[in-house]
């Protein structure tokens, strides 16, 4: 059985449209972001993010002018789904990095509860991090980014070309980028574990162009005549049925993780699906297609036009 | 052929059953991180200036001590900064008797002098060694403590700050009774009383005519009513020099006193003991504070010589004394803490998490194999068995190593699944096209594999290289999942080129002309 039989789609042709509609998505993302800010979770920004469970059902009101006298910008959500009557509570950043003063912003959400006399409920998470270890994670993690990029980066200059990595590193940096844009546009904050996921994404759209791109050179092996266009559009469309295929797994693997793995992954699991879908695409429109236009430039400067003739139009066999 | 491929079998199996025995049973041999379990994490960080503060001040209280001694009583000594004190008045006449005194301090400070007055700094490499120290007893007495308090696999780690320490306490829930004991200081103290009680600091201060003298220090404590009262703060004048401390304790337990209130039992080491006994002989019908960070819990009045056995009361409530016992068994912290971060998770939460997660996961992996079966029939099915040993090789070497299973990584296993998922469909979609040019089913297989084993290669150094990173800068569960993405990925090649190739070897073997396979 077999998805598509020998396809043959001129993906390449498509490369400007694409980089265009990326650009377009990325660029809206950024608009949000200098509109919003960047969705810092508790993690990165510091503050106090508390879960309580009530035994009765408690109208969000209620919760929200209970609660209404603790100073600052607080975030009141549901946790979950309703019938769990769980309440997820978000206080910013307070007060100097006192040992004592840390707790300070739960012990007044609970306190204040207790006086609105809201129906009894029980703490089920606690998570407080001060501004030093938000300071620190955020770094760690812009480190962990760049740095697994750059040693991506250099594997694959290592073993491609070094067109071929920019290609990779660009294609993986969009998908970053575009899945930044729409954890805002769907108001997902920026956790570990949604930079966990982020950089997963990364290895994934990565482990993607890699496949693409063994394939386009071992077929530049046995076709030094044609245009690195032609090759290039050759090799993805004879890896096209293992990324749908691949695609198609790992979605509903992650599909299901979002649907069932329960509140604390849903963040985890929304990045993840954003991240594949855009890796694909990437893959097949972006990392080739840059790829494609620096060797074209640097073919040109070098003047060696003639060994790689721009018979792009030329159809896969 | 044959016995080559039947090694190959063995050994697979053998990897199987290694891999099962060692994750067998999973509820005992698979560590579960705080985010299923549930639990308290706290990072602190030691305020290492204490210790360098201390230091400047013992060096100072001893020489100011050593200088009265010598009889050179004009000369002063201030503590200026936690690093630096300044001695000031030495008459040129006892200019070499002082400089004999500094033997002992010499090493420890650099000094600058002027017209009869020194000013000593600490020596940076010295203030460098007092504050990692301090992080390394501090790290020793939080464990000696958690130890006490009987939490199953507690971590007590340095944090990546050089002066952060990683708590976590799994199956802990009581977090502000966690954090107490593990913050407070636990600086026994035990010193005679000059004056007091006062009702307050201005009072002790009158007596000495608001002069007081620099061996004595005012401090506060708890007033000592009937049970019931509401006690109130009052005013000790004692002695700066303790009689003993807390590091001359053997051991301390918790007891009752003579009205069947919870109390404190104490008793002293040797070398404590001759002290104590000492100085109680000394001060027979004075009172004795005993004062425990910088806090009078009581002051008993001195009946007779008392040798290696004491008892604190204050207004205990019996899970106090408990705990204070605990903390004076384990030693005093060298400076004190603050928290940086506290994360606690209820043990509800984490058991719906792991249902969540397990449920997800069993999910997924249903439906993906599900597709295989359908799309590749019968070597489906090898994707399936290849899947399968890749989950069971994981678990077995997550156990192995003692790597904690946390919700992220969960989704580590999700991700196995995909990459092994990935690998099988690179393989057959090969096998297909190699198909297609007729070359043999046999042919097709080995060329398939062949061709793609680089690419398998490939991606998986290059997911290496990602997940290597994630584990150097990430955190806690970040970890978890960097880890169970590593093991995965090493595991992953193994059963995708190595357990799915003998598979079709197998199926291959059975049959002597192969044109067709079902794929």
């Amino acid at each position: 059985m077999q998805i598509l039989r020998n396809p043959n789609y001129n993906f390449i042709r498509w490369r400007w449209q694409a980089i265009a509609l990326s650009a377009i998505v990325i660029m809206a993302g950024f608009v949000m972001i200098a509109a919003r800010g960047l969705p810092l979770g508790i993690d990165f920004s510091g503050g106090t993010l508390m879960v309580i469970k009530f035994e009765q059902n408690v109208h969000e009101d209620a919760v929200r002018s209970a609660i209404s006298g603790i100073p600052g910008d607080k975030v009141i959500q549901p946790y979950g789904d309703p019938s769990e009557r769980a309440w997820l509570i978000r206080l910013p950043l307070g007060g100097p990095e006192q040992g004592t003063s840390l707790e300070q912003g739960a012990q007044a959400v609970v306190n204040a509860l207790q006086q609105a006399n809201v129906g009894k409920f029980e703490v089920i998470s606690q998570e407080i991090v001060g501004p030093v270890i938000g300071r620190d994670l955020q770094l760690k993690g812009i480190y962990a980014t760049l740095a697994s990029i750059v040693g991506i980066t250099a594997y694959i200059a290592l073993r491609f070309r070094f067109a071929f990595a920019v290609g990779a590193i660009v294609a993986t940096l969009h998908d970053v980028l575009v899945t930044i844009a729409f954890l805002t546009f769907f108001g997902y904050d920026l956790s570990l574990n949604v930079v966990a996921a982020i950089l997963t994404i990364t290895g994934y759209s990565v482990n993607d162009t890699i496949v693409i791109f063994d394939r386009v050179r071992e077929n530049l092996r046995g076709m030094r005549r044609e245009s690195l266009e032609h090759v290039v559009n050759l090799s993805v469309n004879q890896t096209l049925g293992r990324t749908i295929i691949t695609a198609g797994t790992t979605f509903l693997a992650v599909f299901s993780l979002f649907l069932f793995g329960g509140e604390v992954l849903r963040g985890f699991a929304f990045t993840m699906l954003v991240g594949i879908v855009s890796g694909t695409y990437s893959t097949v429109f972006i990392a080739a297609a840059i790829a494609i236009i620096l060797t074209g430039k640097q073919a040109k400067r070098r003047g060696t036009t003639a060994a790689k003739p721009a018979a792009g139009g030329r159809k896969a066999s | 052929m044959a016995k080559n491929l039947r090694w190959k079998v063995l050994l697979i199996v053998g990897v199987i059953a290694l891999a099962i025995y060692s994750f067998y049973p999973p509820d005992k041999k698979v560590r579960l991180g705080l985010d299923l379990k549930g639990g308290v994490h706290l990072v602190l960080r030691v305020q290492t200036e204490d210790a360098v503060r201390l230091e400047t001040q013992t060096t100072a209280d001893r020489l100011r001590e050593q200088l009265r001694t010598q009889g050179i009583t004009n000369a002063t000594v201030t503590v200026v900064s936690p690093t630096e004190f300044r001695v000031e008045n030495i008459p040129p006449d006892k200019d070499p008797a002082f400089r004999n005194l500094l033997t002992d301090i010499d090493p420890v400070f650099n000094r600058s002098s002027g017209a009869g007055s020194y000013t000593f700094t600490m020596r940076p490499n010295i203030a460098v060694q007092l504050r990692d120290e301090s992080v390394t007893q501090a790290l020793q007495t939080i464990e000696r403590r958690v130890n006490e308090l009987g939490v199953a696999e507690p971590i007590v780690a340095r944090h990546t700050g050089a002066d952060q320490i990683l708590v976590q306490l799994p199956g802990v829930t009581d977090v502000q009774r966690a954090k107490e004991i593990i913050r407070s200081t636990a600086l026994l103290e035990l010193k005679i009383v000059e004056q007091g009680p006062f009702p307050d600091e201005a009072a002790a201060r009158q007596a000495y005519n608001n002069n007081l003298p620099p061996d004595l220090q005012i401090v506060p404590g708890t007033s000592e009513g009937a049970p019931g009262d509401r006690p109130g703060t009052v005013y000790y004048v004692v002695r700066r020099v303790p009689a003993v401390t807390g590091r001359d304790l053997r051991t301390a337990r918790q007891s009752l006193d003579e009205n069947g209130r919870p109390a404190v039992s104490f008793s002293m080491n040797k070398e404590g003991a001759g002290k104590f006994g000492a100085v109680t002989q000394a001060n027979i019908n004075r009172q004795l504070a005993i004062v425990l960070d910088n806090r009078v819990v009581s002051a008993p009045r001195i009946e007779e010589r008392i040798n290696d056995e004491g008892r604190i009361h204050g207004n205990f409530t019996s899970e106090e004394a408990a705990d204070l016992a605990l903390k004076l068994r384990s030693g005093a912290l060298p400076a004190s803490l603050t928290y940086l971060e506290e994360r606690t998770v209820g043990p509800s939460l984490g058991q719906e998490s792991i249902r969540a997660g397990v449920l997800a996961s069993i999910g997924g992996l249903v439906l993906v194999m599900l597709f295989m079966l359908f799309y590749y029939r019968l070597a489906g099915i090898n994707a399936l068995v290849s899947i399968v040993v890749n989950l069971f090789l994981l678990l077995g070497l997550m156990a192995y190593i003692g790597a904690t299973m946390t919700l992220p990584g969960i989704a580590g296993f999700i991700l196995t699944i995909g990459m092994g998922v990935d690998s099988n469909v690179l393989i057959f979609e090969r096998i297909k096209e190699e198909l297609q040019t007729a070359k043999g089913a046999r042919q097709a297989v080995s060329a398939g594999f062949d061709r793609v084993f680089l690419t398998i290669l490939d991606t998986h150094v290059a997911s290496l290289i990602a997940a290597g990173f994630l584990f150097q800068f990430g955190t806690g569960p970040i970890r978890g999942f960097a880890m169970t993405l590593t093991i995965g990925l090493l595991s992953n090649v193994f059963t995708a080129v190595f357990v799915s190739r003998t598979l079709f070897e197998l199926i291959l073997s059975r049959r002597r002309q192969v044109a067709t396979l079902s794929i």
